[in-house]
């Protein structure tokens, strides 16, 4: 993604104008974090107690913890103290018409094949007067309710169904299991919580086009999802345009309960600021992402496609509790220019019988460097746990990398863990035989990698899957030659 | 349509073609022929555009062009087309996708339109047939897991579809039974045409007996060193090249390209 670099500092020092104020009106905390400013979060969102109570201890086990050092990434200190923990989303003026919107960003639309309206929203502009979208919109809320399944934003859902979002927050994710997931629990704003009752089919795919008010969300955010006994849901995330969204830190929660026989089918396209040309800006995508199968039969399936952020650093997972539950995970991970990417997933057997896939395909592009980072643990109760798993590492040019660390760990004797991986270069061969044909080199490249990827593809709704193809043709583009 | 003049090409720092002169005229089908590291496939290659090859000296004109100074896909664009002799596997690309993006590949570089998934498909289809095909495999990732028989014939097939001016085919022949030959001649026989050519580079003599090229070239130690009819493969047949080898000692005794 080429293009003017972002200027961060300029946009912070925007915001720093206001300095330390605590005017309601401006909607604005002051810079840094303390139990003052999670308590003036809490209070903006007219938060119950409990939740308070929960965020300030989430804090207080932040403070004692210090960042990851593990990961196979690079990136200069982060100051917590020099960031704004709230800014409420509607910062960012609305425009009025698309004509505002930033030239190079409206060319990337037209290149992904975005309708206008989509562009719209995606912008930020305001959408009174398309009728449609609204109407759209309302029309999926109703057909939603008629079914019994909730979903909105996690403000939402924590003033109208507190007794569906208290007890299962945190019983996936806890505030304990990593630095980026506490301070997450503790200064997280806003997310999208989604409730799927017993035995219902969700009627649509739900993805947050449908959820304006989930808009600009800002960077620690939180998902909740919650499907009952025999329900199932298929969840979109993301978009594929390309967000040059100001947050350089972005520590997101989100976390998946399966109940018995229950599905949920996590789909993923992340397409942030990756930085320039030469490794300025661009986003940390510092995610944790799990997902409990807690009942029986139950079944997660993750599958993302990353092809955007400075560095990308995340492996949702499973929990594999109840007996013949299944994780998934399908990955698309681009790193070009100079990203990094550390991603890969954990598939924690528990349950007799479960069984996990893992497929996942790095490709890697200029200096970007890509590592699969895997862990497939069997506990000693998972009797008869079967896991496959295939990495694939694609390299195009001769100054970016591919790594991979699997992490097994067997402790049951009927437990079988299998691990594939490859590491390949877009081949001389197969781009001339596509250039002898009269396909144009960049085209032949990203038809290659795209056939690499097409077995995670082929898991993504319609669709996205078009989009995703045509995001990571658009990434690779200048990456050739 | 075709002009060699004088082509040396080093691969690594070995020459292997050696002062290279060959003109095929627009309408004709010339076949080359020659022992194991004459220069064939080099001939084949850098008339396609395969990095690996220096040009050291010479020049190659096809057409108005000039045809080393242009990228593969220009040179595709051109009309210039391969069938390769070690066709090659592209996982995850369904072929009949690869065989329509080509194709459109080439109706945008004469500034047309693309052909639509729809219209594709009707269109294929017939060619499919006439190569014999299993349609099936249009479905399947380029090559992957084809037969060597299979290859050949998907070679045909996006020669067939993708009708080009100048048909090159690299040992398309070789290893393959009668049925896939004939396969192989009626391909190159369809393209006949006088506004088209075709350069048949080969081993064997069956080919060229379904074929009936109208001259054959005897390329030995980078040059051509006899050309003639038809009936010179027989000939070859009968004398082996060793027979000829002799020739190359009086550059006047070798017939060469006809300019």
């Amino acid at each position: 993604m080429s293009g003017a670099p972002l200027d961060l500092e300029e946009l912070a020092g925007r915001s720093y104008a206001y300095g330390f104020v605590t005017d309601l009106d401006t909607d604005l905390a002051p810079k840094g974090l303390n139990e003052e400013v999670i308590g003036m979060i809490s209070a903006k969102k007219e938060e119950p107690d409990w939740l308070l109570d929960w965020r300030l201890r989430a804090y207080r086990h932040w403070r004692t913890m210090s960042e990851p050092v593990w990961q196979n990434v690079r990136f200069d200190p982060i100051d917590y103290d020099d960031i704004i923990y709230y800014a409420a989303p509607k910062t960012k003026e609305a425009l009025s018409s698309l004509d505002e919107v930033d030239p190079e960003i409206r060319a990337m639309f037209d290149k992904l094949g975005i309708s206008l309206a989509e562009q719209e929203r995606l912008s930020g502009v305001a959408i009174d007067a398309v009728v449609d979208s609204v109407s759209v919109a309302t029309t999926f809320q109703a057909k939603l309710a008629e079914a019994g399944v909730v979903f909105c934003s996690f403000s939402e859902a924590v003033r109208r169904y507190p007794e569906l979002v208290r007890p299962h927050l945190g019983s996936v994710v806890s505030y304990r299991d990593n630095f980026f997931a506490a301070l997450n629990s503790a200064v997280f704003t806003d997310g999208s919580f989604c409730y799927v009752p017993k035995g219902v089919r969700c009627p649509m795919e739900l993805s947050t086009y449908f959820r304006i008010n989930a808009a600009g969300t800002g960077q620690f955010e939180r998902t909740l999802i919650v499907v009952e006994d025999g329900a199932e849901v298929s969840y979109l995330e993301g978009c594929t345009a390309p967000m040059r969204d100001e947050n350089q830190l972005h520590a997101a929660v989100v976390e998946l309960v399966a109940m018995e026989g229950a599905k949920i089918k996590y789909s993923t396209v992340q397409n942030w600021y990756p930085g320039d040309a030469e490794g300025r800006g661009g986003i940390y995508n510092f995610v944790t992402k799990r997902g409990l199968c807690t009942g029986a039969r139950s079944k997660i399936s993750w599958t993302q496609v990353e092809t955007g952020s400075a560095i990308t650093w995340k492996y949702p997972g499973v929990v594999l509790k109840g007996d013949e539950s299944v994780g998934e995970f399908y990955s698309v991970a681009l790193s070009a220019n100079h990203q990094q990417a550390d991603t890969g997933t954990k598939m924690i057997h528990i349950g007799r019988d479960t069984k996990s896939t893992i497929v996942s395909k790095a490709i890697s592009a200029g200096h970007g460097q890509n590592t699969y980072r895997g862990l497939v643990k069997m506990l000693r109760s998972a009797e008869g746990a079967r896991n496959h798993t295939r990495c694939d590492s694609l390299l195009i040019g001769p100054d970016c990398g591919a790594h991979t660390f699997p992490y097994i760990e067997v402790k049951h004797p009927t437990a079988r863990a299998e691990h594939e991986a490859s590491t390949s270069k877009v081949s001389e061969d197969q781009l001339f035989y596509a250039r002898q044909r009269g396909i144009p080199e960049e085209e032949a490249t990203s038809m290659i990698v795209n056939g690499f990827c097409r077995e995670v593809f082929k898991e993504l709704p319609m669709e996205f899957a078009v989009e995703a193809q045509r995001l990571l043709s658009v990434s690779l583009e200048g990456a050739v030659g | 349509m075709l002009v060699i003049e004088g082509l040396h090409v080093e691969v690594g720092r070995t020459e292997i073609l050696a002062g290279l002169d060959l003109a095929i005229p627009a309408g004709e089908i010339h076949a080359v022929m020659g022992p194991n590291g004459a220069g064939k496939s080099t001939l084949a290659n850098v008339l396609a555009g395969r990095d690996g090859y220096r040009v050291t000296a010479g020049r190659v004109k096809f057409l108005d062009h000039d045809l080393l100074a242009m990228s593969p896909e220009e040179r595709a664009a051109a009309g210039v087309f391969l069938a390769f002799q070690q066709p090659v596997e592209i996982p995850g690309v369904p072929n009949m996708y690869f065989l329509r993006t080509a194709l459109n590949s080439l109706q945008r570089a004469h500034g047309l339109a693309e052909i639509g998934p729809s219209e594709f498909l009707a269109l294929a289809q017939d060619k499919v047939r006439l190569v014999g095909i299993d349609p099936a495999l249009m479905s399947r990732s380029v090559n992957e897991g084809f037969s060597g028989g299979e290859k050949k014939r998907n070679e045909i097939l996006q020669l067939a579809v993708l009708e080009p001016r100048l048909a090159i085919l690299d040992e398309t022949d070789s290893g393959l039974d009668i049925d896939a030959l004939r396969v192989v001649a009626d391909g190159v026989n369809a393209l006949r045409r006088p506004d088209r050519a075709a350069l048949v580079i080969t081993h064997h003599r069956r080919l060229l007996d379904l074929l009936v090229p109208d001259r054959v070239h005897v390329l030995v130690g980078g040059r051509i060193i006899r050309s003639g009819g038809a009936e010179l493969a027989g000939e070859l047949e009968r004398t082996g090249y060793t027979g000829l080898r002799d020739d190359r000692r009086d550059p006047v005794a070798t017939i060469g390209a006809s300019r």
